[in-house]
């Protein structure tokens, strides 16, 4: 597909999507409360949005994810955050 | 897109409703298989899985089949309920009494959670009992944060025993940041559909076009939670909205998975399951 036909198949989708980001955003800023290791991963990967050269989704990915290589000594729990708490 | 077709490799139908069997054989679907997964609770002893297991290969079949649709299974005690290392040899102890039923395809859906040395070793146990009874395996890659380093370590674990061979081996859940290393190491991906937490449709598409797709699959793994069991024929449509062609889509949502899972002499469709789409 062009680069046309792929804007009139996502960009109002996209569009939505980023100023439900911005949104958010401005949610938090609102709310009172801690800093909390989520937003500050989110935060950190916004600017990995701007690169060039593609691979953006697998930078983000890669950005929001344990970056470590050895087992953990015990699951402690079974749900997943979204975010590596060790990266705060 | 008329009579399209398609398999679902990959959902939990214990936790959905009868509404849903019709509703996926209305959109096209030519079989379905269901992997042994978490119930939403810890099971609290053996028994509670061999219940199960008789569950997925006697009433969830009778069900399916009240709409003509084929059922097959996998079994195991899921990645969520492996840090019990004695719950999970005692459970694995169970399952070679149901290999030989004539729904079961293989052990799955198998991997790991939150990638701890417990989940490693049921991980290790699962793979050597799928090579001592020569059973495919399916595999559950972790959610969110934890699927990259989980990714990595399942596939050191499948390498690391030479009795396993790749094209048998379905690793699931991929996305961008793991598919390319499960295709170059020889293994099967499978992507998931669920918009939030793993890939879309207009994901699924893009790794598509981006990687070779002769063993990709795509599944909706609904189960009890968020998810949408019409999630592949929607893909179907996402497909050809990027302008692919009907052929190739039923390659991918159909010949695909049915090459895979014919590596396995149970999985048998009515006709073979080869014969060609109604549509052009």
């Amino acid at each position: 597909m062009t680069r046309r036909e792929l804007l009139d198949l996502y960009f109002m989708e996209a569009r939505s999507k980023l100023i439900d980001v911005a949104a958010f955003m401005d949610r938090l800023e609102r709310a009172e409360g801690e800093a909390d290791f989520r937003f500050a991963a989110f935060a950190q990967a916004l600017p990995l949005l701007q690169g060039q050269g593609g691979g953006r989704v697998e930078r983000v990915l890669a950005a929001l994810s344990d970056p470590t290589e050895d087992p953990i000594a015990v699951a402690t729990s079974k749900a997943a955050c979204g975010a590596w708490p060790g990266g705060k | 897109m008329t009579s399209m077709r398609y398999i679902e490799p990959h959902a939990h139908m214990v936790s959905r409703t009868t509404d849903d069997y019709r509703a996926m054989v209305l959109a096209g679907c030519a079989a379905v298989c269901e992997p042994a997964f978490w119930a939403g609770f810890d099971r609290s002893a053996a028994a509670g899985f061999y219940d199960y297991f008789r569950q997925l290969t006697e009433y969830e079949p009778r069900r399916a089949a009240q709409f003509g649709l084929p059922h097959f299974c996998w079994l195991c005690i899921n990645p969520k309920e492996s840090e019990d290392v004695g719950l999970a040899r005692e459970v694995i102890a169970l399952i070679p009494q149901f290999l030989g039923r004539p729904n079961v395809v293989g052990i799955g859906e198998i991997g790991l959670n939150k990638n701890s040395r417990n989940e490693l070793q049921v991980l290790e146990m699962h793979v050597d009992m799928a090579a001592r009874h020569d059973q495919l395996i399916l595999v559950h890659t972790p959610h969110l944060e934890d699927k990259l380093k989980g990714t990595r370590l399942i596939l050191d674990v499948l390498r690391a025993d030479s009795r396993i061979k790749p094209e048998r081996c379905l690793i699931d859940h991929v996305e961008e940041h793991t598919v390319k290393r499960v295709l170059d190491a020889g293994f099967w991906g499978g992507m998931t559909l669920y918009p939030e937490t793993k890939c879309t449709a207009a994901r699924a598409v893009d790794m598509i076009e981006q990687y070779s797709s002769e063993r990709l699959w795509m599944n909706s793994a609904c189960d009890w939670g968020v998810s949408v069991p019409l999630a592949i024929p929607l893909a179907a449509l996402e497909l050809r909205r990027r302008g692919h062609s009907a052929p190739v889509i039923d390659r991918l949502i159909y010949q695909n998975p049915l090459r895979f899972l014919s590596q396995s002499p149970k999985f048998i469709l009515p006709g073979g399951g080869l014969e060609q789409p109604a549509h052009p």
